[in-house]
């Protein structure tokens, strides 16, 4: 009884310390969240079909997003440059799945009439192919364009990253030309839930998506949380002098870190590719743009906010895909960041000094 | 021969010429304190000899071998840790966290586990705030942690950078005692202090700084006798 009591003073003690300002967003979160619950009992089917939607392409947007943050978390440069590295693991994967290089035919085209064993080797074989390149040229990126500059002002690296970032555009403008490219059409698009109903739609590529991104996400965490590697990484994120006296290489951690964003930012590419149908030499800035929001709306720097953020704007997309206009997607996802940003300057989840899991000054 | 010999080093920050020519020696089992004002090059002149600051000039040799040019990540395998100026405890971290970080390049479980053992009889503070995230400990605790964590790679030379800063005086006299204990089971200490007073009280021998050069070298009993010492250091007119 007293316990109940002392929260409602609680919750009214908040409300009357609030600003105004945070009164009015509570209001209009409140205000949409009932739209959406009015829609969702029209057509509940609809609405959660739409929700795992949002969460597929949330998914990709996260695992590109982790790419910014990890490499924010420990050098706190923002690596332009990733999305276009994403670009170039779409790719990689269709160049992989072509089976010809430089002119040269390796094997026959993988597609949508190959064998469906051949079709998995196929998948396998081009996200592992992406994964692996894009980390090396994250790894080169970072050696040629950043580390001569890690002690220079930052607006010498942030323009450098902008350069690196066009290069890789343009890298893959002369690869593959400039209009759209369509991807081989390997997972199916057929509704993986029609076996148990046809109301609720998600289709075996979407399972596709979440299937792979998962493992990935339990293995990034594994690494980070439970490795000595990943410690290495979190005590070069806090603190790189103090680091490198326990005998931890920086260069070498800080390398890491660049492929891991990489190895990410190759699956997602490839992922996309499969999952969209086409992919363009453009695609890294659009894809990378809303990734890099995902990575501030979360809390750069914190690998569980570039998830989050990843996801919460790939719900937001779809809702306001179907329920708002596709016009309007862009304008609410970015009104939902400006509006986050405003009240949580360092993002939903995270901290002042935004490092994953770190404090403690740079070097 | 001897453990730390530091041959007339130079270092720079940029243009800035923080030490002019700097020699020293620490002989194994010595406690040396290195004193001198602020600016004076104290904490520069362990730096370099970390290796995260490289001389431009001059030759450091630790148990014979140069190090002037070895990277500060190999120093902890040849024998050398530092609780280092400001501390820079991982903050984030907890406080085992910190602890098995000093162990960073160590495999060796059984020998791990009795150092953090021996951290703890020194710092029994530590042992009940295991679980703690370091940044949300006192100044004097976080001081501990530092101090820990080096020992924690069972160095033969221990760096430490104003131990004592900021703590009140029980906890500098509790410190003090420790070092004297660490130094009795066998590491090498250079130690930097604003406090002179104490550090000369402890040390065998010591070095003063001024504007990045050595002024004056002697045993700690005859610098603590010293007029102009005194006056400088040890707030006596
Ligand atoms: N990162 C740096 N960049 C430029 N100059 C520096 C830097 N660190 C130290 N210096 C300069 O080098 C000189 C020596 O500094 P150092 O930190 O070694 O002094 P100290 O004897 O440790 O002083 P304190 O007792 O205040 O810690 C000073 O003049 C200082 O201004
Ligand atoms: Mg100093």
């Amino acid at each position: 009884m007293s316990m109940v009591e002392a929260k409602q003073g609680g919750l009214l003690d908040s409300v009357r310390s609030s600003s105004w300002q945070s009164r009015i967003a509570v209001a209009v979160v409140a205000v949409l969240v009932v739209v959406l619950l009015f829609q969702a009992a029209q057509d509940p089917a609809q609405f959660v079909s739409q929700l795992l939607v949002g969460i597929t392409n949330g998914a990709i947007i996260a695992l590109i997003a982790l790419g910014y943050t990890l490499v924010y978390g420990i050098v706190e440069l923002i690596n332009f440059a990733h999305g276009d590295n994403f670009m170039l693991g779409s790719f990689v994967g269709l160049t992989v799945l072509s089976g010809t290089f430089l002119g040269l035919g390796f094997f026959a085209p993988i597609g949508g009439d190959s064998g469906a064993a051949l079709q998995i080797v196929g998948v396998v074989f081009a996200l592992v192919a992406a994964m692996a390149i894009c980390g090396l040229i994250n790894v080169g990126i970072e050696r040629i364009a950043y580390k001569p500059l890690r002690n220079a002002p930052r607006l010498a690296v942030l323009i450098t990253a902008i350069g690196m970032s066009f290069i890789l555009q343009n890298i893959g403008l002369v690869w593959k030309g400039a209009s759209q490219i369509p991807f081989p059409s390997l997972i199916p698009d057929g509704n993986a839930l029609g076996a148990f109903t046809d109301a609720l739609v998600y289709r075996w590529k979407d399972l596709f998506i979440i299937l792979v991104t998962i493992p990935l996400l339990l293995a990034l965490s594994y690494f980070v949380q439970r490795t000595k590697q990943g410690k290495a990484m979190r005590a070069v994120a806090q603190d790189k002098e103090a680091a490198a006296m326990m005998g931890i290489n920086v260069d070498r951690t800080i390398a890491v870190t660049f492929l891991l964003g990489g190895i990410l930012a190759g699956a997602a590419g490839v992922m996309f590719g499969l999952f969209n149908g086409t992919t363009v030499f453009n695609v890294g800035f659009r894809q990378g743009l809303f990734a890099f929001t995902a990575a501030v709306l979360g809390g750069i720097g914190n690998l569980t906010g570039a998830v989050v953020g990843g996801i919460l704007i790939g719900v937001i997309g779809a809702m306001s895909d179907q329920y708002v206009g596709v016009r309007w997607t862009e304008i609410m996802i970015f009104t939902v960041l400006i509006l986050v940003l405003v009240f949580r300057p360092q993002g939903l989840l995270g901290d002042r000094s935004s490092v994953q899991g770190g404090g403690g000054e740079r070097t | 021969m001897a453990l730390l010999e530091v041959q007339d080093i130079h270092s720079y920050y940029g243009h800035i010429h923080a030490l002019r020519g700097v020699s020293l020696t620490v002989e194994k089992g010595e406690v040396v304190t290195l004193i001198g004002s602020n600016g004076a090059g104290k904490t520069t002149t362990l730096r370099s000899i970390h290796g995260v600051l490289t001389p431009r000039e001059g030759r450091i040799v630790f148990d014979g071998e140069e190090i002037q040019n070895v990277p500060p990540h190999d120093m902890i395998e040849r024998g050398i840790a530092q609780s280092p100026e400001g501390r820079k405890i991982f903050s984030r971290m907890t406080v085992l966290e910190n602890l098995e970080m000093g162990a960073y390049h160590r495999n060796d479980g059984v020998g791990i586990q009795q150092d953090m053992d021996r951290v703890f009889d020194l710092f029994p503070r530590l042992r009940e705030r295991t679980k703690q995230e370091a940044g949300t400990m006192s100044g004097g605790e976080q001081q501990m942690l530092a101090i820990g964590r080096a020992l924690m790679s069972r160095p033969k030379l221990l760096l430490l950078d104003e131990p004592s800063m900021g703590l009140a005086p029980v906890l500098v006299e509790r410190i003090f005692q420790v070092i004297r204990e660490i130094n009795e089971q066998g590491t090498t200490i250079l130690l930097v202090e604003q406090n002179a007073n104490v550090a000369l009280e402890i040390a065998s021998r010591g070095y003063v700084l001024e504007t990045g050069r050595v002024v004056n070298a002697a045993p700690a009993a005859l610098l603590r006798q010293d007029p102009k010492v005194r006056e400088a250091y040890l707030g006596e007119v």
